[in-house]
């Protein structure tokens, strides 16, 4: 443990940043390449501290760019080493060649992102632009709504993402500044306990294996291409149960079990919100407050958004009267955000005939207050009386 | 009594807008010196500036010129786009080290090797100041910063760039200086080459950049005096102060161009 930690017991206050660079320090990688950019910084700092105090073994490397980062990081993890990272927004961006590359290379490469709005204009705070731009990209993405829960996801996307099965990259994402720059009271695990639960790294298919010698990334046209993509979406459907696995595993360990998603107040209830991240915690808050008014709202938190929980979410929000979806992205051009048109087409495809509202909220870090999620749920009786939405997509505390 | 006069006015390059910098920090120095070179040679009202992703971010509200925000690295590409249409616009691109020598070195060694006829100003402070000091690829050996916490190490991250001389390597740069803005001297020194790399891109000699060896007092935890004399007894000694290449002269002179 940290001196921090030790000092005041394993319930301390730390930043999520320093939460997360706290876990990436008890997993102890092998290499962590990394470029800086807000609000992602000071993780891969405390992290440089760390390795500079010689309380890790791992080899860092101050890369000149997040595309040489993701390259430093793939090769590291293809040479055999367990392999972690983090940036933000712009960063991930310039990640994005390579980010697919990990993932069809199947190379179990963990990288906190720290949500951020990506530019244009630039801008520096929070919104899930930068990891829904890179939803397609064939990472596992854990979304945090604490800073307690950024800290446990990072534990487990190691276990996700080496799980034999699976062999896929994790994104374990938090949102910038409202996570990762405000303190909590977050309960560290013991070293010892974090090191056992993600045990030894175990590679596959290392390189420099002589009496198996291989070769990584080669051409693949249209001979082999299309089945070696077909292959690779068989690890997805791996990644969901390992996601349940590992979070069942981890409640056993150390008392807080995580699923795909969380239901709050769902069972009976006639007008669900579905988020991710931070909002979820206010959402609880509107929701109690409801529930004493006598309206049944509840809400569903997504925890994993790739692999998508398709059947599961349907399966949540069966029996809600009406829900609406919450999105902090937009995805120009298309018809609604990112996360409506997959919660909308989980209903659908699973035959759940219950009509939805999208609002899209908190671009660029525009602040959501209860009073809005209040306005989300007193739109529900109305859309459960019209049967379907008045507009496709509503915006929350934005001048028009 | 004398009648008071005003011999140092507030140069027109810039706008009124209050600088964001830490105390002691020689970006406003910089700042002042090219808007005082684009009065002077009469072009504030046909320069674009690029603002780059570092302190400077708000350089576009600093100058009193147009701007374009680059994305961090791409000034000189940008550069690159804006001339190529307007060529009659002055273009410059102002970027710090970790935004020119890490994340952007493509950009402007190629902007070099084609010899775009654009201007360059880079901060050397040695450190990625935006975001908390950490280490640029400038930072010399022994330099303690938040990511070489112990100092940089060659073992760690190998040796410091000094990217005067290895532009000089490009026949395509036609301007190439280094100066530090530390003393006055030096600062009026540094104001001839910031000029000279301006009529350099105006006599279309071709691409010109000034390395401008500047303090970062915050992230060297140092206050300026003592940050100004580490420039004077440290950062000179590896990037010494040079006109390593200045075409205009050499076509004065009728010399080899071909460097
Ligand atoms: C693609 C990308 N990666 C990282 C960043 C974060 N970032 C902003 S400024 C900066 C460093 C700037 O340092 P420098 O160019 O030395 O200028 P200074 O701040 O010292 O003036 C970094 C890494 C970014 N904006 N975009």
């Amino acid at each position: 443990m940290s001196e921090v930690a030790e000092v005041r017991g394993n319930r301390v206050a730390l930043e999520g940043n320093e939460a997360v660079a706290e876990a990436m320090r008890q997993i102890n990688p092998d290499v962590v390449a990394a470029y800086p950019i807000t609000p992602s910084t000071e993780i891969v700092q405390t992290f440089a501290q760390f390795v500079a105090d010689g309380e890790v073994d791992t080899n860092f490397v101050a890369v000149e760019s997040e595309h040489s980062a993701m390259s430093a990081c793939l090769a590291a993890a293809v040479a055999g080493g367990r392999v972690m990272n983090a940036t933000s927004a712009n960063g991930l961006a310039l990640m994005w060649e390579i980010l697919y590359i990990v993932s069809s290379l199947r190379q179990p490469v963990i990288l906190t992102v720290v949500n951020r709005a990506l530019s244009g204009n630039i801008n520096i705070h929070c919104d899930h632009s930068d990891t829904m731009g890179a939803r397609d990209a064939g990472w596992v993405q854990l979304y945090a709504e604490d800073v307690q829960e950024a800290y446990d996801n990072l534990i487990q996307a190691v276990c996700i993402g080496e799980n034999m099965d699976v062999r896929l990259p994790v994104m374990s994402c938090l949102d910038g500044f409202i996570l990762s720059h405000s303190y909590e009271l977050l309960t560290v695990e013991p070293d010892e306990e974090v090191q056992e639960f993600v045990g030894p790294y175990k590679p596959d298919n290392p390189m420099l294996d002589i009496e198996n010698p291989k070769t990584f990334g080669p051409l693949d046209l249209y001979d082999y291409y299309f089945e070696h993509k077909r292959s690779q979406m068989e690890a997805y459907p791996a990644a969901k149960q390992a996601i349940i696995d590992e979070g069942k595993r981890f409640g056993e360990a150390f008392g807080r079990e995580y699923g795909l998603l969380e239901e709050f107040m769902l069972d009976d209830a006639e007008f669900a919100v579905v988020a991710m991240g931070s909002t979820c915690g206010m959402i609880r808050d509107v929701v109690e407050d409801l529930r004493e008014k006598g309206v049944k709202a509840g809400m569903l938190k997504l925890r994993a958004f790739r692999p998508f929980p398709a059947e599961e979410v349907a399966a949540a929000l069966d029996g809600c009267g009406a829900i609406a979806v919450l999105d902090r992205a937009a995805s120009f051009g298309a018809h609604a955000g990112p996360l409506y048109a997959e919660v909308t087409s989980a209903l659908y495809s699973y035959g759940k005939q219950i009509p939805v509202n999208n609002y899209i909220y908190g671009l660029g870090g525009r602040e959501i207050l209860p009073d809005h999620l209040q306005q989300v749920y007193g739109d529900l009786q109305q859309l459960a009386d019209a049967g379907q939405p008045a507009e496709p997509v509503s915006f929350l505390g934005l001048r028009e | 009594m004398a009648e008071a006069k005003l011999i140092n006015p507030y140069p027109k390059g810039l706008t009124e807008v209050e600088m964001r910098y830490c105390p002691g920090c020689t970006h406003g120095t910089a700042h002042r010196l090219v808007a005082e070179v684009l009065e002077e040679l009469d072009i504030i009202d046909r320069t674009v500036a690029i603002a780059t992703v570092g302190c400077s971010v708000y350089a576009y509200e600093y100058f009193n010129t147009d701007a374009v925000q680059a994305a961090h690295g791409r000034g000189p590409a940008v550069a690159t786009g804006i001339k190529r249409v307007q060529p009659e616009t002055v273009v410059f691109s102002y970027q710090g080290d970790g935004d020119l020598a890490s994340i952007g070195m493509a950009e402007v060694v190629h902007a070099a090797a084609r010899s775009e006829n654009i201007t360059i100003i880079f901060i050397n402070n040695a450190v990625f100041g935006m975001t908390q000091g950490q280490m640029a690829p400038t930072t010399l050996l022994g330099q303690k910063t938040t990511t070489s916490p112990q100092g940089r190490t060659v073992e760690a991250a190998g040796y410091p760039i000094r990217i005067c001389e290895m532009l000089a390597t490009l026949p395509g740069a036609s301007f190439l200086a280094r100066e530090a803005l530390t003393t006055p001297a030096r600062i009026r020194s540094s104001k001839r080459s910031i000029r000279r790399a301006f009529e350099t891109q105006l006599a279309g000699a071709g691409f010109a950049l000034v390395e401008l060896l500047s303090i970062c007092p915050t992230w060297w935890r140092m206050d300026p005096l003592e940050a100004i004399r580490h420039v004077e007894e440290k950062m000179i000694d590896y990037y010494p102060l040079e006109v390593f290449r200045d075409r205009l002269a050499e076509e004065d002179e009728g010399g080899d161009t071909n460097a």
